[in-house]
C-alpha cells in the first residue's frame, strides 16, 4: 500500500515538474495591433522575425487590423483593459494616462530622449507628466499634392510648378481643368475627407489655428473659410470626386483609388501614400509630387505620422520594453523607413542618412520633394497633429465641413459648429 | 419469389439491424446522460420543491437575458447621468440630466440649426420620416407581393424563395451591393451613360439618397414580412371566397370585405414588427451612405453610434441618453399598438 501510494506521488510529482518545465520554455507572446497604409507591415514582420531569431523566449504577433479599429476601437479597448501589449497608433494623445513608461524598463532610454523631437515625446504625456518616455513616432509624414504627369502630357498643359516656384490654388486649378477637359479625366482634383488634409492647405491660405493659449479657434478663421469656399467651388463644378466627402457621411474615406486607376489630375494626400502608389501604379502613368499650393498664409503642408506605444496593462513589460528598444536601435529604424519609403522622425537616423532602395525613380523624386515640403513646414503644421484634441478637429471637420459641401449649412454655420463641437470634446474630457 | 429479391429483402433486414443497433447505442448514451442528470435535478428538486423546477429551467434563458440585455439597459440608464471620457461608471462624474438637456435644448426641432445638438435632431426628423414612407411602403409592397404568391402562379415556389433570399443577406453586404451599383461610377450611371443619359449622384445629392435608403430597406426585408402575410392569407378558409363568388362578388369586393379584416391581425403583427426595426434602422444605412451626403441620412441609431464609438473623444453619457430616448420612443410605440392589438382582438 505505501509502495503503491509512493508511486503514486512520484508519478505526480514527475508531472509537476514537467508542466512547469514546459512553462518555463513557452516564449513570452507580445501581442502588437497594427494597420498598414502601404509595404511597411511585411517590413516590420521581417525585423520582427530577426528579433525572434536573436530572442528565443519572445514571440510577437503582429495582429493587423483596418486603420479605423485603432483609431475607433483601440481608445476603449485600453480603457476596457483590454489592449494589447503594443500598439501602431496615430492619435498620440489620445490614450494618454495608459501607457507604460518604458524609462525605467530600457537599457538605454536616450534611444527615445535624444533621437526624437520633444514636442512629439509630450504628446503622449499627461499634461502634469515631464518625465515619461512612452511611445515613438515610426515616421514622419508630410501632406503634399500628387499630380498624374502623364495626363499634362497628353493633354499638352505645362505643369505651373514646373515653371514657377509659387503656384496659387486658383493657377493650379485652372491648370487640372484644362488637362481635366483635354483628356477626358472624370476629376481635376481631390482631396481625403479628412481635417488633417484640409489643414495644410488652409494655413497656406493664411489660417491660423490655434490661439494664444494653444486651444483650437477656427470659428472666425479667414484662411480656413477661404479653402472651404475653394473646396465648395469644385464640388459645385464637379471637378472633384463628390462621393469623397458627400458619400460617407462624416466617415473618413481615402480619395487614392481615384488617383491610382487614373481617373483624378491632381491628388491631395500625403507621403505615406508613396509606396502604395509604387506598387499600384507601377508603370501604368508618370506621378509625381509638387510643392504645395502659395496662398497669403504661404505653402505648407501639415505634419503627421503613425507611432508605436506598448500600454501599461501589459502582462510582459520587460519584454515589451526589450522589443521597443529593438525597433529603437538607430540601425533598424533605418532599414524600416528605407523599406518602407517613409520619413525618418529619428534624429539619428537622419544623421546617418537614409538611403531609399526603390528602382522607381518617381518614388525617389516624390521622397526628395517631401523632404523639401517637410522643411517648409509652419510651426502649426508641426503642432496640429500633436495636440491632444486633434483628432476631436479631425471628426468634427469631416462632418460640418461635409454638409456645407452637401449645402446643409452655411459655410458661417459650419465653422461655428466646428468649433463649438471641439470646445464640447474638450468640456467632455475635462469633466 | 425470383432469385433477384433475395438479396435485396437479406439487405433490407441487415440494415434494419444495423438501425436497431445503433437505436440502442444511441439510448444508452442518452440514459447515461439522463441518469447523470438526475444526480443533479434530484436534490434540486428537494431543495427547491416541484412548483420551483419551472423557475429552475427557464433560469439559464433569464440569466442571459438578464446578462446581456437588462444589465445593459439599466447600466444605459446610468451612464445618461453621468459626463466625461472615462469608460467605467465609477470613474464618471454625474451630472444629472445635463445630456438630457443638451439633446432637447431647441428652438423648433424641425430647423436642426436652431438645436443645440442640431445633428440629434437631424437624426429624429430623418428617423420619423424614414420611419413613416418605410413602413408604409413596406406594408403595401409585402401585401401586394403576398397576394400575388398567393395565387396560383407559375413557379410560385421559385418566386416565394427569389423574394426571400434578400432576407437572408447580411445588411453590410446589402448596403455595399446598392453601392456599387448606385455610385457615380456604379452599374445605374454606366447603364445611364450607355443610353446617352447623364451621370445621377444617387450618392450624393440628398433626396436621391434618402429616396434609396428606403427602397433599399424595403427590398431587403419584404420578403420576411411577405412571408408572415402570406401565412395570414392562407389561413383565411377558403369557402368565404367560395361563398362570396356565388353571390356576384368581385375581386375588389372580396378583398375589401374577406381578405382585408381577416388580414387586420396579421397585419398588425407586421405594422408592430417593421416600425420597430424601422426605428432601429442603422447597418444597411451605415455601408450605404455612411449617413451622407452631409446628414441626409444619419439616423438615430448611428447617431448614437458616432458618439459612443467612432469618435477620438468618446461621448458615452450623451450616446446614453440619445438611446434612452429612442428605448422611451419604442416603449410609447408598443405600447400604441399592444392597445390597438387589444381592441381589434389580435391573439
Amino acid at each position: 500500500m505505501t509502495k503503491r501510494f509512493l508511486t503514486f506521488v512520484a508519478v505526480l510529482a514527475l508531472l509537476a515538474l514537467t508542466t512547469i518545465a514546459v512553462s518555463a520554455q513557452d516564449p513570452v507572446e507580445i501581442r502588437f495591433m497594427w494597420y498598414s497604409d502601404g509595404v511597411e507591415g511585411d517590413v516590420m514582420r521581417d525585423l520582427l522575425d530577426r528579433f525572434e531569431a536573436d530572442n528565443p523566449g519572445i514571440t510577437v504577433t503582429l495582429d493587423v487590423v483596418p486603420y479605423a479599429t485603432v483609431r475607433d476601437n483601440l481608445p476603449t479597448l485600453a480603457q476596457a483593459g483590454e489592449a494589447p501589449d503594443m500598439a501602431r497608433i496615430t492619435n498620440f494623445g489620445g490614450m494618454r494616462g495608459l501607457y507604460l513608461d518604458l524609462r525605467p524598463l530600457m537599457s538605454d532610454p536616450s534611444l527615445l530622449e535624444d533621437n526624437f523631437a520633444g514636442a512629439v515625446l509630450e504628446a503622449f504625456r499627461l499634461p502634469d507628466d515631464t518625465e515619461g518616455l512612452y511611445g515613438f513616432p515610426d515616421s514622419l509624414s508630410v501632406t503634399a499634392p500628387y499630380i498624374n504627369r502623364t495626363l499634362f502630357e497628353q493633354a499638352g498643359v505645362d505643369v505651373p510648378s514646373d515653371s514657377m516656384d509659387e503656384v496659387s490654388w486658383a493657377e493650379w486649378t485652372d491648370a487640372l481643368k484644362q488637362v481635366a477637359e483635354a483628356t477626358g479625366t472624370p476629376y481635376a482634383v481631390a482631396i481625403d475627407n479628412k481635417g488633417h488634409r484640409f489643414a495644410g492647405p488652409a494655413m497656406s491660405m493664411g489660417a491660423n489655428f490655434f490661439d494664444a493659449d494653444g486651444n483650437f479657434a477656427l470659428a472666425n478663421d479667414e484662411g480656413f473659410r477661404a479653402f472651404a469656399e475653394i473646396v465648395k467651388g469644385w464640388h459645385d463644378e464637379s471637378l472633384i470626386p463628390r462621393e469623397v466627402w458627400l458619400g460617407s457621411g462624416g466617415q473618413y474615406t481615402a480619395a487614392n483609388e481615384f488617383f491610382e486607376s487614373g481617373q483624378v489630375v491632381m491628388y491631395f494626400s500625403g507621403s505615406w501614400q508613396i509606396g502604395r502608389f509604387d506598387s499600384v501604379i507601377g508603370d501604368a502613368f508618370d506621378w509625381a509630387v509638387v510643392p504645395n499650393p502659395t496662398g497669403p498664409g504661404g505653402s505648407t503642408g501639415v505634419a503627421g505620422g503613425a507611432g508605436i506605444v506598448a500600454f501599461a496593462q501589459t502582462e510582459h513589460p520587460a519584454e515589451v520594453a526589450k522589443v521597443m528598444e529593438y525597433m529603437l536601435q538607430p540601425e533598424v529604424y533605418k532599414e524600416y523607413v528605407e523599406r518602407s519609403l517613409f520619413i525618418p522622425a529619428d534624429k539619428a537616423v537622419i544623421d546617418l542618412g537614409v538611403e531609399y532602395t526603390a528602382e522607381n525613380p518617381l518614388v525617389n523624386a516624390a521622397l526628395a520633394q517631401f523632404a523639401v515640403e517637410a522643411g517648409k513646414l509652419q510651426d502649426q503644421a508641426i503642432r496640429l497633429n500633436l495636440h491632444p484634441f486633434a483628432f476631436a478637429y479631425y471628426d468634427a471637420s469631416n462632418t460640418r465641413l461635409a454638409q456645407y459641401f452637401a449645402g446643409e449649412l452655411t459655410l458661417d454655420e459650419a465653422m461655428t459648429r466646428l468649433q463649438e463641437d471641439i470646445d464640447a470634446a474638450v468640456a467632455n474630457a475635462g469633466s | 419469389m425470383s432469385s433477384a429479391t433475395v438479396p435485396h429483402t437479406h439487405h433490407v433486414s441487415v440494415w434494419r439491424r444495423v438501425q436497431k443497433q445503433l437505436g440502442a447505442a444511441f439510448n444508452a448514451v442518452l440514459n447515461f446522460f439522463i441518469d447523470l442528470m438526475d444526480y443533479i435535478m434530484h436534490p434540486l428538486q428537494r431543495l427547491v420543491g416541484i412548483r420551483g423546477m419551472g423557475y429552475v429551467f427557464v433560469l439559464p434563458n433569464l440569466l442571459i437575458f438578464g446578462v446581456f440585455i437588462l444589465l445593459p439597459m439599466i447600466t444605459n440608464f446610468f451612464y445618461t447621468f453621468t459626463g466625461g471620457a472615462n469608460l467605467f461608471l465609477d470613474q464618471r462624474p454625474y451630472v444629472g440630466a445635463q445630456n438630457l438637456e443638451r439633446l432637447f435644448d431647441c428652438q423648433n426641432f424641425l430647423a436642426p440649426n436652431t438645436c443645440r445638438e442640431d445633428l440629434f435632431a437631424r437624426a429624429v426628423t430623418n428617423t420619423a420620416l424614414f420611419v413613416i414612407t418605410q413602413v408604409a411602403l413596406m406594408i403595401g409592397i409585402s401585401l401586394l407581393t403576398a397576394l400575388v404568391l398567393n395565387r396560383k402562379i407559375i413557379a410560385r415556389g421559385f418566386f416565394r424563395s427569389v423574394y426571400f433570399y434578400p432576407v437572408l443577406l447580411s445588411p453590410i453586404v446589402v448596403g455595399l451591393i446598392w453601392k456599387w451599383i448606385l455610385q457615380e461610377n456604379g452599374l445605374l450611371n454606366a447603364l445611364l451613360v450607355a443610353f446617352g443619359g447623364d451621370k445621377v449622384g444617387f450618392l450624393t445629392d440628398a433626396n436621391w439618397a434618402r429616396f434609396w435608403v428606403v427602397m433599399i430597406s424595403v427590398w431587403s426585408l419584404m420578403g420576411f414580412y411577405t412571408l408572415i402575410l402570406l401565412a395570414g392569407l392562407q389561413s383565411i378558409p377558403s369557402d368565404l371566397y367560395e361563398a362570396a363568388d356565388i353571390d356576384g362578388a368581385n375581386v375588389f369586393q372580396s378583398f375589401r370585405s374577406i381578405t382585408l379584416p381577416l388580414l387586420m391581425p396579421t397585419m398588425l403583427v407586421v405594422l408592430i414588427l417593421s416600425l420597430i426595426r424601422a426605428v432601429q434602422v442603422f447597418d444597411v444605412v451605415f455601408a450605404f451612405t455612411g449617413g451622407g451626403p452631409g446628414s441626409a441620412t444619419i439616423y438615430i441609431v448611428q447617431y448614437i453610434y458616432n458618439n459612443g464609438f467612432a469618435s477620438a473623444t468618446k461621448e458615452y453619457g450623451l450616446a446614453s441618453a440619445a438611446s434612452l430616448v429612442m428605448a422611451g420612443s419604442l416603449i410609447v410605440l408598443t405600447l400604441a399598438q399592444l392597445r390597438l392589438r387589444g381592441t381589434n382582438n389580435v391573439t
